[in-house]
């Protein structure tokens, strides 16, 4: 069973239909209890950074943070990545879990921002052995949508470019983050889910 | 240097009653499908993203039809952009969670542009789609500036607003608006190309990505749409439909014009 953390901005249903798909049950809740005791957790995210000062009043992020350090299978989507960062320029006073190092700050490029759009992935030296990329050919096709990104630190598994290279996602023991949306990335984005499910299936059998 | 980012390639269905249809002008409508299954088709040869548009919910005054959008999204793992009748945050917010990605306003956003404010802030901008049909103005040239005197109409392109394309784009885009679909109703049916220099003055006159619309007859329509007509993406229904052009071999043909497209595994 997988846990989708709602924090009441952006859209859920989508990544709960590529779930169902699946064949993987699923969730929605906001509440820090079953957060705390998920068998894993996805946080999907669009939107500004500011909306996940909401996790925090909460408690959701406690629990989140409890559950990450029991080795709970945890998988930010989107900004749901970002908050694993230190914070983001997008909301200088909001905290992210800082799991990566840095934090996110606006595209720095004469090009059209928001990136919106199919790009390419390409595996960091650290992401050749990455669980949630497993099976998925480099330079594979993702979708897009987001003004901010995240750098280029240690635990990130693949990079993009557009204009300037940042971490397309990121990976470290029980937490992944993915900057595309999986859910709207057709075959490839279904594999990288699927290869989630199956992390966190084999977690709880354990 | 390479921007990585590729030109999308929209597959756009247009719907009335429950069923696909495609005019000529914005009239004339024949059936073309099912909703559900004409989006699968066109994902699976590679379309980029997917458009369903309630073309009669408007000048009906009836809400889009949810069913059918709930349907159509059930098995679609591409971004799904629906439009046609959002009036409201409420709208909106329903055709979310029935699974639109994106939604798409023309006439709401006219009336009241504070929506696109809204549904922004509670979506984000990515999700909110402007779509404006325009009409050059007649007899009108372009300028030196390189402007292009064309006026936005709502309701299906059936009413004329006094609002100028290149204007009102730019309003949309500082309301909050992600993207701009721009159609073109000289050009739309009619297979004879897309209006390059109307989408090319909206394209650089805005700071998010522009969906150019109307016209696509030949593949040359789209290489002349990403050149000329810089747009950074290109929708067109009746085409695909029919299967007179696949998105495959639209794709291979852009890549041999050295168009950066996703090309299907």
């Amino acid at each position: 069973m997988i846990t989708l953390i709602d924090y009441k901005a952006g859209n859920l249903t989508s990544v709960r239909k590529a779930l169902t798909f699946l064949g993987q049950e699923s969730v929605v809740t906001d509440d820090p209890a079953l957060v705390r005791d998920a068998e894993a957790l996805v946080l999907p995210g669009v939107g500004h950074f500011c909306t996940t000062e909401r996790l925090a009043s909460s408690g959701v992020r406690d629990a989140v943070t409890e559950a990450i350090e029991r080795g709970t299978p945890f998988l930010g989507i989107c900004v749901g990545m970002q908050w694993q960062f230190g914070g983001s320029t997008e909301a200088p006073g909001t905290k992210g879990l800082a799991l990566f190092e840095g934090a996110c700050e606006r595209f720095h490029t004469e090009l059209k921002v928001p990136h919106v759009g199919w790009n390419q992935i390409h595996r960091t030296a650290a992401g050749e052995n990455s669980r949630l990329l497993a099976g998925i050919p480099d330079d594979s096709f993702v979708y897009f949508t987001h003004s901010y990104r995240a750098p280029v630190v240690e635990g990130v598994s693949a990079v993009t470019t557009y204009g300037e290279t940042f971490a397309a996602s990121v990976e470290r023991e029980n937490v992944f983050g993915v900057q595309f949306h999986p859910e709207k990335s057709g075959d490839t984005g279904l594999r990288i889910l699927k290869n989630f499910c199956d992390y966190a299936a084999e977690r709880s059998a354990r | 240097m390479s921007t990585g980012i590729t030109k999308r390639i929209i597959a756009c269905l247009d719907v009335t009653n429950g069923r696909v249809v495609k005019g000529v002008q914005f009239l004339d409508l024949i059936d073309a499908g099912d909703p559900a299954e004409l989006a699968h088709l066109h994902a699976t040869s590679g379309a980029d993203e997917i458009v369903l548009l309630d073309i009669t919910a408007t000048s009906d005054a009836r809400p889009i039809l949810i069913d059918v959008v709930r349907r159509t999204a059930r098995k679609l793992f591409v971004p799904f952009t629906v439009g046609g009748g959002v009036r409201s945050l409420d709208d909106a917010s329903a055709l979310f969670d029935a699974g639109a990605d994106k939604i798409s306003i023309n006439s709401a956003a006219i009336k009241t542009p504070q929506i696109i404010t809204e549904i922004a802030e509670r979506f984000g901008s990515q999700a909110v789609i402007i779509a404006i049909d325009a009409k050059r103005k007649p007899n009108a040239t372009i300028s030196s500036e390189g402007t292009v005197p064309a006026e936005v109409y709502l309701a299906g392109g059936r009413v004329a607003t006094g609002l100028d394309a290149v204007e009102w784009a730019r309003e949309a885009e500082s309301r909050g608006g992600g993207e701009i679909l721009l159609t073109s109703m000289d050009c739309d049916g009619t297979r004879t190309g897309f209006d390059c220099p109307l989408t090319a003055a909206v394209a650089k006159s805005v700071n998010i990505p522009v969906i150019a619309s109307g016209g696509a007859g030949s593949g040359d329509h789209f290489v002349e749409v990403f050149k000329a007509g810089c747009a950074d993406a290109a929708l067109a229904a009746s085409i695909f439909h029919f299967g007179i052009h696949d998105v495959r071999q639209l794709k291979a043909q852009l890549q041999g014009e050295g168009i950066p497209v996703r090309l299907p595994c």
